[in-house]
């Protein structure tokens, strides 16, 4: 139980420490005018999939190239994915795009608790990929699959290899209030997209143009 | 010829299968003037019998890599709360009746289906009120469903990212 506690705390310190770094960061940050951006996408799973590859489809190909990372038990993300990036290389001559898995950092119902050891854990996996990749653009929707990847990408700001940005699309399906995921990430994210009125007025910090997928 | 469509999407809900498929529904469903009832059942261990009579067919699958197709040969949809499911239905322009089960009381998704029909997009119910909805129900009614706009979102992301146009 002690054990648990200080789990605990070591895990809500961790976040408080990023959170305030993050601040650090977003004060010094501008835009960079540029032609053409490389983006990570973190493929949830399920219908979070079907919604970010929604969104990607309306984007332009100057966000290429394009990685997409989803769990390793996820087949069908990677069913998904595989035919949307068919889809686009019909309409987009030079079109590219990566594929990696990571162990899921959440399974449905998973205690608090043991989602910040496997978190933890799932950092392992993600931090070196992330390093790897160096993306421009982190593009996610949940769920826990990305947020590894997010406190990555944001760790690669920290420590001055690369200030990436954060942009988290929450779910058509949150109505009135946030998943886990979009909790977490409301306060590390650049961009935190929401779909809905009410979790624009519960959210301040929220961008709300209506449903976009 | 009229047709009915029942999706429960990747999970199962028995409960509603067995109340559709009930003879009493399957009369107000005639009634109705439905000649095809097709079910989808996905993991659900209520499997109907399929049949096919002069005047009516019942068809049961568990799943399809589409759905697509189904969807869009329905003039009615009846399907969980599932997200996937009832945008997919209101994109089609289909009517839709969501049914709500009473066992997963605080699933999530229930909030977009919740909302939905807040909005006159399509009509609520659970497998008990089903039955009596289906017969007092008037479609008319629903409002159209307008698309997403996922055009909004790329504009405003070109823009922070700083991609020049």
């Amino acid at each position: 139980m002690a054990g648990a506690l200080i789990l605990a705390a070591l895990g809500g310190g961790t976040v408080a420490v990023f959170i305030a770094l993050r601040l650090w960061v977003v004060f010094h940050h501008q835009v960079v005018p540029r032609e053409s951006l490389s983006l990570l996408v973190v493929a949830g799973s399920g219908g979070h999939t079907t919604e970010i590859l929604r969104l990607l489809g309306n984007l332009s190909n100057a966000y290429s190239p394009r990685h997409y990372i989803f769990a390793d038990t996820d087949e069908m993300s990677a069913h998904k994915i595989r035919s949307f990036e068919l889809d686009r290389a019909e309409r987009y001559s030079s079109t590219v795009y990566t594929t990696d898995r990571i162990p899921r950092s959440r399974e449905v119902r998973q205690s608090w608790l043991s989602t910040v050891l496997t978190t933890l854990y799932s950092m392992l996996y993600s931090f070196p990929l992330t390093f790897r990749l160096k993306p421009d653009l982190v593009l996610c929707n949940g769920p826990g699959t990305c947020v590894p990847i997010c406190l990555s990408a944001l760790l690669l700001g920290i420590l001055g290899i690369k200030k990436v940005i954060i942009v988290y699309v929450e779910s058509v399906c949150r109505v009135e209030t946030l998943s886990l995921s979009g909790k977490i990430l409301y306060y590390l994210s650049d961009y935190f997209v929401v779909q809905w009125p009410t979790l624009k007025e519960k959210y301040p910090k929220s961008v709300y143009f209506g449903r976009i997928v | 010829m009229k047709c009915l469509f029942v999706t429960v999407g990747t999970t199962s809900f028995d409960d509603l299968i067995a109340c559709v498929s009930a003879q009493d529904s399957l009369q107000i469903i005639k009634s109705l003037g439905y000649s095809r009832l097709v079910l989808q059942i996905g993991r659900g261990t209520v499997v109907p019998e399929p049949f096919s009579t002069e005047s009516f067919t019942l068809d049961v699958y568990r799943y399809k890599d589409s759905l697509k197709e189904d969807l869009q040969k329905a003039d009615l949809v009846i399907s969980h709360a599932g997200a996937g499911s009832c945008l997919e239905t209101l994109e089609k322009g289909k009517p839709l009746v969501v049914v709500i089960n009473e066992k997963l009381m605080n699933n999530h998704q229930l909030e977009l289906a919740k909302q939905l029909h807040k909005e006159g997009h399509l009509f609520y119910c659970t497998c008990s009120t089903l039955p009596g909805l289906l017969q007092s129900m008037d479609l008319s009614t629903l409002k159209c469903f307008p698309p997403g706009q996922p055009e909004k979102f790329s504009t405003f992301l070109d823009k922070v990212v700083g991609l020049q146009k």
